[in-house]
């Protein structure tokens, strides 16, 4: 791997300035690399980051299924990478018009890395050095562990999809003065919330009554406003207690609760056992925002690469080529899923959104079709919506929030369905529906989302431990069960409980009628590497 | 087609049925009516349940998209780790109390028309908890733009076997050369190494009337491409004896010989007829109805498997046919079509035992090659006598090297415990009086993995 020349190397700070001049930030260093294939070779399983941990499976074909099963979060494939100072990837023959359209590209992805806020925890991070450190440490172990690293990497990697991105995340790092008391956050976010199940005004009206007793006497406010509640709701000290215990026992994502709770792990020979699994967990946390921020990452990158390029007097004489190089990255496939294409599409639509003014309550108000389509108020705010957009969105929100009937007519957009024909042995694709609603619960469907698994503290204790799986209509995929559970016994020294849902089909269908399926809640237990399966009611 | 098994249906019902089999017979005949006359035997239908093969979010990236640069597959031959190192590692997981990880047996489809593949690839899972996208109420569904209605159709795609992995296939049967043999011998060898497969006794030397070997086996006089020293030596003491050079009273020196030109003999090249073993095995399963998914797989599976052992084991001079039967039993040109053709028919299990009976006797094939039979199927049969079934079967005992039949059950087929072929075969006497000639595996094919299936060919096999 060698750093690009210096001629490039100008290229691209050039693009730098430009980038910027549009209103992008990022640092000021980055770091370009040629590629050879020998070193894609040694890359490609290590998710591009040279310096990742080396691990025996990376050398063995992984059965990937064409994205089903995801292995790591993020595209392994990925171009750059999030550290500081950022590193980008480069095929050493590009000719110069190439690689500015590229940079740009690179550059918009960096952008993104340092702005979004769901890569916030890695804003600061040089994560290739970082994982150079861990590389080392993994390295250091395995002369003195042997291949019982290598399981404890392979046990942690098992459930390294399970921890608690968004919990780390959400921890604000704000002061704790400006935080009210842990009681008042049990109270309205959870008590009235959850458990009485409070109507909004209700909810309303207790804010009120709490801000005005603040006001009256700061002091004592928080206490007065609880001697009222006492009364009303007696077991409401008894809950909050139960819930300040459980909080002070950490996360309850898997991975988290495993390293701070495992007799296991605690044990003084076990300590690098641990450091193994933070390895694992840290690694696959730095990897997360990357997965959920797919679509949205690349479509801001393919808007940016257009926008800048197609301004730069340095595209002159390669209009034609560039249009096709960006054809083939940004057109809609006529069956499948591109998110260059829909990222960017749906960003150009939120930008025209926002600049006629459309993205106004006002707007949304408005029934007639043919006011709706010559509404424009030219304010203008579109540039300002798609940089909100990058710093703060993802893409469910990004989606959720965006797509709908109007976008899909104007793309032409439609949810393609696939069917065997069985007179001409072909499998047919069709249109299945051109509904905003059903393109969009199509795509939401076909986002990462690994399963929600939780520890229930009630239930485990240093001899078992006790998972929940909130079903969400998808089954876990059952031969994966066992080994995944093996693990975990490992790590957690004792016997392992996993509640979930599983779908069976009732009798298979015949021709042309639908499977009808029925819901099961199952226990399964592992114990000394055993797996059993019981019914739950 | 579907009459006549209705027919058939009828005299079984007048001669008296148990109510368990007249169940599966029902829902057989239901699934063929299902289909029109002409579909009967049309390919394989896996696709509706298996995932979309259009590209998703997640299948793209920077790399291949924008830099033109193409990620590399990690395998093992770039890895530069030799198979022997990953499965010694497995091994090591297996000692440690660990399952296995690798798995050997994905394998290249074969596509027909072109030389079967089979490619060993070892492979691995990470296995987490993930959702499982195969199962939910919704029906599979990507994303498309363009033109076209609601219900237009706006593209198809051949159902054969895509491409890259899945389950594999060995290599043409009957009459067409053996090109994908070395990997199944390959693929043969780490079977019978690793996974402990028997190595076969009497192999049963035969000559081939059609093989040939060079070697330096005939012996020259004056040129030729060895001195056969020995020889040589002789011929000269031969000749100075006769030329009276030596003799036995008188001492003699080496140096005093007078060598004759033709004295030289060398050793040179020849043709000799080459001794072999060689194996007919022969494949049968069951294609009707109930067959469909996982039993299939289970079957196809498991006979490829055998088919590379036996590869390994008789240095590829192996030579397969392929039998397929519903109620009726027909010959097969290659595995792919043995792999993929699903019918909805019904289930009579002794015409295709009888059809290898028959292709046996009249190709006189038992008089110069070991025979193995081995036949997959999910247990049932519309005859639950099994008379003409235990017929056949008797009669290919006379012959056959080895018979192994494997029954990978549908969760709900008709009997609880034990399955109709089962029963008249248990029944028969036949496993228990000749166990070195018939063998019988039982497996539920829906949770049959692949170490079940190898461990169901040590049973047939061993």
């Amino acid at each position: 791997m060698e750093l690009i020349d210096q001629h490039t190397k100008a290229i691209m700070e050039e693009c730098k300035v430009r980038a910027r001049d549009a209103g992008l930030s990022f640092d000021d260093e980055s770091l370009e690399y040629i590629v050879t294939n020998r070193d894609l070779l040694e890359l490609s399983p290590k998710v591009m980051i040279p310096t990742l941990y080396d691990y025996w499976l990376d050398d063995v074909e992984v059965l990937k299924n064409k994205g089903q099963y995801k292995l790591y979060p993020g595209n392994p494939y990925e171009t750059v990478i999030n550290s500081r100072p950022a590193i980008s990837f480069y095929n050493d023959n590009n000719p110069d018009w190439l690689n500015i359209m590229i940079f740009y590209h690179v550059l918009a992805h960096i952008d993104f890395f340092q702005n979004n806020i769901l890569f916030e925890k890695t804003w600061k991070d040089d994560f290739a050095g970082q994982a150079l450190a861990d590389k080392r440490l993994i390295e250091n172990l395995r002369s003195e562990h042997g291949r019982w690293v290598d399981y404890v990497i392979e046990f942690s990697r098992g459930i390294d999809n399970l921890a608690g991105y968004y919990d780390a995340l959400a921890r604000p790092g704000f002061p704790d003065t400006y935080k009210p008391s842990d009681r008042v956050l049990f109270y309205f976010d959870v008590f009235l919330q959850e458990i009485l199940k409070s109507q909004d005004h209700e909810i309303f009206k207790e804010i009120e009554r709490y801000n005005q007793l603040v006001e009256q006497n700061p002091e004592l406010g928080e206490s007065l406003f609880f001697s009222e509640i006492r009364p009303h709701y007696p077991e409401f000290e008894v809950k909050f207690e139960k819930y300040r215990k459980q909080e002070e026992e950490g996360p309850l994502d898997l991975m988290g609760f495993i390293r701070d709770n495992s007799v296991v792990l605690q044990k003084e020979d076990n300590q690098w056992m641990k450091s193994v699994l933070s390895v694992v967990r840290n690694t696959a946390l730095y990897l997360a925002p990357q997965i959920r921020t797919k679509i949205l990452n690349e479509g801001w990158a393919s808007y940016w690469h257009d926008e800048l390029f197609r301004k730069d007097d340095r595209i002159s004489g390669h209009e034609i080529a560039y249009a096709r190089i960006n054809a083939g990255v940004t057109a809609l496939s006529r069956v499948g899923l591109n998110p260059y294409a829909i990222g960017l599409r749906l960003i150009q639509y939120i930008e025209e959104l926002a600049d006629k003014g459309k993205l106004d309550f006002n707007f949304q108000n408005i029934q007639d079709i043919q006011t709706r389509e010559n509404f424009d108020k030219k304010v203008g705010t579109g540039r300002e919506a798609i940089f909100k957009l990058r710093k703060y969105s993802a893409d469910f929100p990004f989606i959720n929030k965006y797509v709908d009937q109007d976008f899909i007519d104007k793309h032409d957009l439609f949810v393609a369905g696939k069917r065997p024909n069985m007179e001409k042995g072909t499998i047919e694709y069709f249109v299945k529906s051109r509904k905003g609603e059903d393109y969009k619960k199509m795509l939401i469907d076909s986002l990462y989302h690994p399963p929600s698994i939780t520890v229930v503290p009630e239930k485990t204790n240093e001899k078992n431990i006790y998972l929940s799986h909130d079903f969400e209509g998808k089954q876990l995929i059952r031969p994966f069960v066992a080994n995944t559970m093996i693990g975990i016994e490992y790590l957690w020294g004792g016997q392992v409980q996993l509640e979930t849902t599983e779908i069976v089909m009732k009798k298979a269908p015949a021709p042309g009628e639908k499977p009808e399926f029925s819901y099961n809640r199952v226990l399964y237990t592992m114990k000394d590497k055993r797996l059993s399966r019981g019914k739950l009611e | 087609m579907a009459d006549k098994d209705l027919e058939l249906f009828r005299r079984l019902k007048e001669k008296g049925l148990d109510p368990g089999l007249e169940r599966v017979i029902k829902r057989e005949l239901d699934e063929s009516r299902g289909m029109k006359p002409g579909e009967r035997h049309a390919l394989c239908k896996e696709a509706p349940t298996s995932p979309l093969s259009t590209p998703g979010f997640y299948d793209s990236g920077d790399m291949s998209t924008i830099s033109n640069l193409s990620p590399m597959g990690m395998t093992y031959h770039n890895a530069l780790k030799s198979l022997d190192d990953l499965l010694e590692h497995d091994r090591q997981r297996d000692a440690d109390g660990f399952p296995r990880k690798i798995r050997i047996g994905r394998l290249i489809k074969p596509s027909p028309g072109k030389k079967g593949q089979v490619i060993v690839v070892p492979t691995t899972t990470e296995d987490k908890f993930y959702h499982d996208n195969s199962i939910t109420e919704e029906e599979p569904s990507t994303g498309g733009s363009g033109e076209g209605d609601e219900g237009d159709v706006i593209g198809e795609q051949p159902i054969d076997p895509q491409q890259g992995e899945g389950e594999g296939g060995a290599g043409e049967g009957g009459d067409a050369e053996h090109d994908i043999s070395s990997e199944a011998f390959d693929l043969g060898k780490i079977l019978t190494e690793k996974f402990e497969l028997p190595n076969l006794k009497d192999k049963g030397r035969k000559k081939s009337f059609t093989k040939y070997k060079y070697d330096l086996t005939d012996k020259n006089r004056g040129f030729g491409q060895v001195l056969d020293k020995k020889s040589t030596l002789k011929k000269i003491i031969e000749t100075n004896i006769i030329l009276g050079r030596i003799t036995d009273k008188a001492e003699f020196e080496s140096h005093d010989f007078l060598i004759n030109p033709g004295d030289h003999i060398y050793r040179i090249m020849s043709k000799e007829k080459d001794f072999e073993n060689q194996a007919v095995v022969f494949f049968l399963r069951d294609y009707s109805g109930s067959m469909g998914g996982k039993p299939t797989e289970v079957i196809t599976s498991q006979h490829l498997f055998i088919y590379s052992w036996l590869m390994y084991q008789y240095q590829n001079n192996v030579e397969t046919r392929f039998i397929l039967h519903d109620t009726e039993a027909k010959e097969i040109k290659d595995f792919h079509t043995y792999h993929n053709l699903n019918v909805a028919g019904g289930t009579n299990v002794h015409p295709a035992f009888e059809l290898t009976n028959k292709i046996v006797e009249e190709e006189k094939l038992a008089i110069d090659n070991n025979i193995y039979v081995f036949h997959g199927t999910d247990g049932d049969d519309w005859e639950n006598t099994g008379e003409k079934m235990l017929e056949a079967t008797k009669k290919m005992l006379s012959y056959a090297n080895r018979i192994g039949i494997t029954i990978a059950r549908n969760t709900w087929s008709s009997t609880a415990d034990l399955s109709i072929v089962e029963k008249y075969m248990n029944g028969s006497g036949l496993l228990r009086e000749k166990p070195d000639l018939i063998r019988m595996d039982t497996m539920i094919a829906e949770n049959a993995s692949e170490e079940r299936i190898i461990d169901g060919i040590k049973k047939l096999i061993s």
